[in-house]
């Protein structure tokens, strides 16, 4: 066995170097900031002010929670019917469902707006039918429907993959062993598909959970979520110490959530796209 | 009964999904200010948009941050790749990747304002005025690129047997040199897909840009940003439309390309 050489010891250095100086160095700050006042002092007066943002906590979370839900429910039956169909047409699904992801979330999120605002193509089009206007910007209902059409690639193309990958064969050793098609999906389908409903659902729940852009546009700055806190209270100085918190106790959250589903697929990485 | 369920209910999702974006692009072409009534065919919003210096110096900005962030993250990850290829101590090995994975975990507000903050407390500590800028947005983009970059960038080294390196080095070979000519061709693939991905995910970043960017520096999504905050701008709907185009005509060429050259292998088989 040869010692590893000088070069190959050094070639992750650099690595390393950036590692703690861009990624260590800044969640330092973040714990820094969270545990100081405005002057630099140690304080713990932040994490007693996080009570005033206990309900946007709340409301955050059930957001995030309904929109992975409702993009699971759809996503699902979506990536499983995909799945099953001919080898040509799937690959111009794959495009279809690939094109939103590479959109820019702003522009995607700005065309859903345009589409339901006030002055919008559906709200003229009620009009003309004589029917009452919808309001759906600015409405609660309008933000989980913006978190639904934003994400619902990223819970689609992961279950796809998982289902793809899925040998046809186990489904028909279910139904020979006589398993109606409910009980094949449940007892066979589901639980081998798995990993790829995990990866879905953390990757639709995370950038739920901290968007700022589609509450301030489908939400017409009425809602507030945790992403809009934090990115209020990070453009004034003095009110940084106190977004530190917010995005610490978030960060926190998330990695507890994330690790809680990790538990549930047996796959290590999951799928990344 | 049950296929012709399955194909109605992927067109409803599907032509739900696409709505949106097919009204702004129709939309882009009106000749009105309205967002409901179309009075005619007209370019005159993007003739607006490619008169705009400040959209046109976005793009510059953002073309430049991407192609440097991906070259520069691609770099520092196919060698760190090597290291930990090489890299004996297995806790020190799943430390460095867990580490790095953290952006990639993290949701982007947390990881542009953690970067923030970093910044912040230099500018603070050498008491620089204009520090935010060029140089912020290249380490935050490079930063939240390492990730994916060395994801990419790993597996081809693990498919890669270790004696290789060795018995160039019984050949001969200083170290470097056999990384040079016996391990970095064989991982080509491998670098040419973390630096795609990495060009892609700069280009789309928004959020971190958003916290370590200052307005004397705007990448095309800033841009977007910062004119869609209060009104609504229709050389915008131009904007997104050309956008949504082009990655249209890319994934398509990619798709076609892909199938014509596999029709070719299986010709050439056959």
């Amino acid at each position: 066995m040869k010692k590893g050489s000088l070069f190959q010891k050094m070639a992750a250095a650099p690595h390393i170097v950036w590692m703690v100086l861009f990624i260590v160095a800044p969640m330092l700050f973040v714990l820094y900031f969270a545990f100081t006042d405005a002057d630099g002092r140690f304080s713990l007066s932040n994490i007693s002010t996080l009570s005033q943002y206990g309900n946007v906590f709340v409301l955050s979370i059930a957001f995030a929670l309904i929109a992975t839900v409702v993009c699971l429910l759809i996503g699902y039956p979506l990536a499983y019917f995909m799945a099953r169909s001919k080898p040509k047409t799937q690959k111009l699904l794959m495009v279809l469902i690939m094109l939103p992801m590479w959109c820019n979330l702003l522009i995607r999120t700005y065309a859903l707006m345009a589409l339901l605002d006030n002055g919008g193509l559906l709200n003229s089009f009620l009009e003309s039918m004589g029917l009452d206007k919808l309001r759906i910007v600015g409405s609660d209902f309008g933000v989980i429907l913006g978190m639904v059409y934003d994400f619902l690639p990223y819970m689609v193309l992961p279950i796809f993959t998982s289902i793809t990958k899925l040998d046809n064969r186990y489904i028909e050793a279910a139904h020979d062993l006589g398993c109606n098609n409910i009980q094949t999906m449940t007892k066979v389908v589901l639980p081998l598909t798995a990993s790829g409903i995990v990866s879905g659902v953390t990757m639709v729940f995370v950038p739920s959970i901290s968007t700022f852009y589609i509450s301030q546009k489908l939400g017409a700055g009425k809602i507030d979520l945790i992403g809009d806190t934090i990115e209020r209270l990070f453009q004034n100085t003095s009110t940084y110490n106190v977004g530190a918190v917010i995005s610490l106790v978030m960060m926190i959250l998330i990695l507890i959530s994330v690790w809680i589903m990790n538990k549930f697929s047996d796959d290590e990485g999951g799928v990344i796209i | 009964m049950m296929k012709f369920l399955s194909k109605f209910y992927m067109f409803i999702i599907f032509a739900l999904l696409y709505a949106p974006i097919v009204v702004l692009i129709v939309f882009s072409f009106n000749d009105g200010g309205s967002l409901s009534e179309f009075t005619g065919i007209s370019l005159k919003w993007y003739g607006e948009l490619f008169r705009d210096e400040e959209a046109l110096t976005a793009l510059k900005n953002s073309l430049i941050l991407a192609v440097c962030s991906s070259v520069i993250a691609t770099g520092i990850a196919t060698f760190a790749a090597l290291g930990l290829h090489h890299m004996r101590n297995k806790y020190v090995k799943g430390a460095v990747k867990s580490v790095t994975n953290i952006p990639m975990m993290n949701p982007d507000i947390v990881t542009g304002v953690s970067m923030m903050l970093l910044f912040v407390a230099v500018a603070n500590f050498i008491h620089a005025k204009q520090f935010f800028g060029f140089g912020t947005m290249l380490i935050a983009h490079t930063t939240f690129n390492l990730p994916y970059a060395l994801l990419s960038i790993m597996p081809r080294f693990n498919q890669l047997d270790k004696s290789l390196s060795e018995a160039a080095q019984d050949l001969g070979c200083t170290p470097a040199r056999a990384f040079f000519s016996v391990e970095l061709p064989e991982i080509v693939p491998g670098i040419v897909s973390a630096l795609m991905m990495s060009f892609t995910l700069s280009l789309d970043d928004f959020v971190i840009s958003h916290f370590v960017s200052s307005p004397n520096f705007q990448t095309l999504p800033l841009y977007v940003y910062n004119q869609t905050v209060h009104n609504v701008k229709f050389s915008m709907y131009a904007l997104c439309a050309l956008i949504v185009a082009i990655i249209l005509a890319i994934l398509l060429a990619v798709n076609f390309t892909g199938s014509v050259n596999k029709k070719k292998k299986r010709n050439g088989v056959a």
